[in-house]
């Protein structure tokens, strides 16, 4: 499968360890990833936040050079891309006057043909894949899928997944050797872009969050997007601050979740560049199987 | 036809106002054709009927042109006043010129001319008229009714009170439908049970009413007055006639630990089994699904594993004969009254494009409940003999949240429409709860609270002033389960803050939605059904209970969303429509009906599938040895509506409409170029 692969202004710079483990995990799951040349940014929330036009015609620019450079479908790693991307999509496959309107701003032809899909929907459709590659039991890892607000939402632009019940994260985790476990939180929140404007919100979100998940017996917790990852990871610290003992919670990409199930190398997939240390899980998730640890969790398989 | 008369009718001012009536009696007076023609102030009065009449027969007139009013308003008047003349009624025809010019119009020269047109128009028509005669079609005086809920149950004992045949077909195994699972009732609490088994009994025992129980409908065919119906009477296992309903069979079944449909899951019951105590008929059904001793006969075993229930049967009713029978009846009416389901939440609805409601965890927390489980959990016949217990341990709960609109409403996830009862049967939860838990807290979420109905709204504040319901205006955004209580997350949108409530059970009344499989039971009496599988009545005012089909009427939650009061309301109301039919022998029916010319016929069949009524048929055209020469349509005058739709579609020009023929409407159209 050969996928057009839009980094966004994130994969190369805070979310590299989320592209270099979707590089080291392509391969064997038999995906040649192709970066689009000429990108440009998605207009994330600024754009749309200011002129709608624009907010469309930016993530059209990239579909329509996706379209040019031969892709049917193209990877949007990040969350808040993949958000705009198939919102525009949605919006100009619904409006052709919209579609003529924009086709006649980006100077080039668009015909609106190509598919964008999100880390988690590429690898829900790679599951038969990665079971069949996979070479680690984890360790019977407990972990926690998280999904944050635009991964599955809205679901007439998603519409891969529930939006309020997702499993497509789940039946990942447990194709890559993982234990899911049942937790409360993986459609709040985490604060987002607020991150740098009211840091406390997004700290009191994020706690909830992994309190819920600790509480469910996560060991990890697994993400989508970079946004999530980084108020997950980065303000980790400040979390624990008021609490009795640090939360620990490493967050790790999907990507890198299923690259250990897939026995790559911890190096390769970027695992050493997180904030909250990866290292105690990547130890367990790594241990050689006892003898007698065969998980009987049942698998968890959606239709 | 050479000797026709005008009568031009001022309307008093309606129509002389704005167009001269004498000038149009005068030019109509000129046409060829036309002998007399005359004015009068107001034609439909009797003197003005009086003066058709007088001229009819003094001037030995063959057609009348009334230049009046629509022939919606007075067609049927002035076609008695000429058949009581002695000439055939559809040799009178109507030139509307108050509808179509008088009123619309205010230039009284150009009025009038246009007046004169309108006449000559029809005038022409006239002249290509043919007699005709009213169609007369026997009746069948024997009703079916088809749903054995509260609606079917009414249905038929009206009619059968009435005097005429009733064959009741109901799906499951008892009648009763929804209303035999409540609890109580709105707005009067009484015992749901109490008013409806009597009820049930009597159609039981009654001697115009034949309950088909278990049996579904397979295929209707025929039109109004008679109707050929085709029955499944699904196999029950068992003897029918020898069943003394002892209930040994059910006591002796291993098989205990079904999810009970009555109990709406919560309670359990044998493969063998009486849906409730008070079932009627009386007679066990075997779950071909969970029994061991079935699914070996269907597999082919030589050996059983099971058959206490036969050695528990003193009377060897239970003969293990699993085909089904097919039967027929023949009846002049149909009345649906296949009911409603509810919403099923968090399950599967992508056949349906619903999307469900994942955030409220109905199906995953125990402790999250539909309406209907909340009135077997409240019922005394219910799984916990009314005691409120909740389900996930049995505990009392101390804390019940309801949430109002879950589907209804709601056009993102759910269904646009109001379900209409939940506001009443939530109101009735809080009561019956408060009634049992005094010192218990029952909290309502809703959007509006629609309580529209004689009492309703006295019940609804009965509930919050004097049973202590705490009632928030707001949605609940999430349900979850946090150790043994439900946290409920929801907003309250009068004080504008967010409000968190921990429930011991949460109540979800969810939508009414149509009955699944509606739609090809309304394929097969050909009746039509709106987007959500509701029956069309006929019209939303008039003609509440009649659908588009002749002979078929409708009733209860099958047409929309209804309580019980509306349900028997409709009831009654198709039943004595349905008397109505049957109150003579023979029905008479216009006759501007379709005819097919079986010469120029080439039996293309267009007008076959255009047909909205079911009306065309294939007829075959043989020759004297009986060697079929073609296939040509032919029109079933008892069906047909005259709608024309198959007079426009024939490429051949091989249908006519009588009394709308070709040649009169192409006769009425060329007059106004003269």
């Amino acid at each position: 499968m050969r996928l057009g692969y839009f980094p966004g202004c994130s994969l190369h710079a805070t979310a590299r360890e989320c592209e270099e483990s979707l590089r080291a995990i392509a391969a064997p799951l038999g995906v040649e990833l192709v970066e689009l040349d000429d990108w440009a940014c998605c207009g994330a929330t600024s754009a749309h936040a200011t002129n709608h036009l624009l907010s469309v015609a930016l993530p059209a620019r990239t579909l329509a050079l996706a379209e040019q450079q031969g892709f049917d479908t193209v990877l949007a790693p990040c969350a808040a891309c993949y958000a705009r991307l198939a919102s525009a999509r949605h919006e100009l496959a619904r409006d052709r006057s919209a579609l003529e309107r924009v086709a006649a701003i980006l100077e080039r032809p668009f015909t609106n043909a190509v598919k964008v899909v999100s880390i988690a929907e590429l690898l829900r459709d790679l599951t038969p894949r990665i079971r069949e590659q996979a070479r680690r039991p984890l360790g019977g890892a407990r972990v926690a899928a998280y999904y944050g607000c635009l991964l599955v939402r809205p679901t007439e632009v998603s519409g891969f997944d529930d939006a309020e019940q997702p499993s497509s994260m789940e039946t990942v985790i447990t194709a890559a050797g993982g234990t899911p476990v049942e937790w409360r939180r993986k459609v709040d929140c985490c604060g987002a872009g607020f991150s740098l404007s009211r840091t406390g919100s997004v700290i009191r979100l994020g706690r909830a969050i992994l309190e819920d998940a600790k509480k469910a017996g996560a060991e990890a917790i697994a993400v989508g997007c970079p946004m999530c990852h980084s108020n997950l990871d980065l303000r980790q610290k400040a979390m624990s601050r008021t609490m009795p003992e640090p939360l620990g919670l490493p967050i790790l990409y999907l990507s890198q979740v299923v690259g250990l199930g897939l026995g790559l190398e911890p190096s390769s997939l970027g695992l050493g560049r997180h904030f909250v240390g990866t290292g105690r899980f990547v130890e367990k998730a790594t241990a050689p199987p006892a003898p007698a640890a065969k998980s009987d969790e049942p698998r968890k398989e959606v239709a | 036809m050479s000797r026709i008369g005008v009568f031009v009718c001022h309307c008093g001012e309606n129509i002389g106002r704005t167009v001269d009536a004498a000038e149009v009696a005068r030019a109509s007076g000129n046409l060829p054709g036309v002998a007399h023609a005359t004015d009068y102030k107001y034609m439909c009065s009797d003197p003005g009927q009086a003066l058709i009449k007088q001229a009819v027969a003094e001037k030995k007139l063959d057609g009348v042109v009334v230049a009046a009013c629509s022939p919606h308003m007075h067609e049927k008047t002035f076609r008695r006043a000429t058949a009581g003349a002695g000439v055939n009624p559809f040799l009178c025809e109507m030139a509307n010129i108050r509808e179509h010019c008088s009123w619309i119009h205010e230039n009284r020269p150009a009025a009038t001319a246009k007046a004169i047109d309108i006449t000559r128009s029809i005038v022409e028509k006239l002249k290509r008229n043919a007699p005709l005669e009213p169609i007369r079609i026997p009746v069948e005086r024997r009703a079916l009714v088809i749903g054995g809920g509260i609606a079917g149950i009414q249905a038929a004992l009206d009619i059968a009170d009435g005097g005429r045949e009733v064959v009741l077909v109901e799906k499951g195994p008892s009648i009763g439908g929804h209303m035999s699972q409540l609890s109580e009732t709105f707005p009067t609490l009484d015992c749901s049970q109490c008013i409806l088994t009597p009820r049930m009994v009597e159609v039981y025992q009654h001697p115009r009413i034949k309950l088909l129980a278990y049996s579904e409908v397979e295929a209707v065919e025929g039109y109004i007055g008679n109707f050929n119906v085709t029955i499944r009477r699904k196999a029950r296992g068992l003897d029918e006639t020898k069943c003394n309903g002892c209930g040994q069979c059910q006591a002796s079944c291993p098989q205990k630990k079904i999810p009970s449909e009555f109990d709406a899951g919560l309670g359990k019951r044998t493969a063998i089994y009486v849906p409730f105590p008070q079932a009627v008929p009386n007679i066990p059904v075997i779950d071909s699904g969970h029994c061991a001793r079935w699914k070996g006969i269907v597999k082919g075993l030589k050996k059983f594993a099971c058959g206490k229930c036969i050695e528990a049967c003193g009377r060897g009713a239970i003969t293990f004969d699993l085909e089904d029978k097919i039967v027929t009846e023949k009846v002049g009416a149909v009345v649906v009254a296949t009911g409603f389901q509810l919403y099923e939440i968090g399950r599967d609805h992508e056949a349906d494009g619903l999307k469900g409601y994942g955030e409220y965890g109905y199906g995953r927390i125990p402790d999250v409940i539909d309406g209907l489980q909340f009135e077997r959990l409240a019922s005394a016949s219910g799984p916990t003999a009314g005691k409120l217990q909740r389900p996930s341990d049995g505990k009392e709960p101390r804390t019940i949240v309801f949430l109002q609109c879950v589907g209804s409403r709601d056009p993102a996830k759910g269904i646009e429409y109001c379900s209409k009862i939940c506001c009443m049967y939530v109101a009735k939860h809080t009561m019956l709860y408060r009634h049992k838990v005094h010192d218990g807290r029952a909290v309502v979420f809703y959007m509006d609270i629609r309580a529209g109905g004689k009492g309703y709204e006295e019940f609804v504040r009965r509930a919050i002033e004097e049973d202590g319901a705490e009632y928030v205006r707001g949605r609940v955004s999430r349900l979850e389960r946090d150790g043994d209580v439900v946290r409920v997350q929801g907003f309250d949108t009068l004080s504008g803050e967010p409000v968190t409530i921990d429930a011991d059970l949460v109540v979800l009344a969810t939508a009414m939605r149509s009955q699944p499989g509606i739609e090809a039971l309304a394929q097969k009496l050909s009746v039509s059904y709106d987007r959500h599988g509701f029956i069309n009545e006929a019209h939303p005012k008039l003609r509440p209970v009649e659908t588009n089909t002749a002979g078929i009427y409708v009733a209860g939650a099958c047409q929309a969303p209804r309580d019980i009061p509306d349900s028997v309301a409709m009831a009654s109301a198709a039943a004595s429509k349905v008397l109505g039919l049957f109150s003579n022998a023979e029905l008479e029916r216009e006759p501007n009906v379709a005819r097919v010319d079986e010469a120029t016929c080439a039996g293309c069949f267009h007008c076959r599938r255009v047909c909205a009524y079911g009306a065309v048929e294939r007829k075959e055209i043989r020759d004297k040895k009986g060697n079929l020469v073609k296939v040509v349509a032919s029109v079933n005058r008892g069906v047909c509506q005259g709608c024309g739709t198959c007079q426009a579609t024939c490429p051949g020009k091989s249908v006519e409409l009588e009394g709308f023929t070709d040649p009169q409407i192409y006769a009425a159209i060329n007059a106004f170029q003269g």
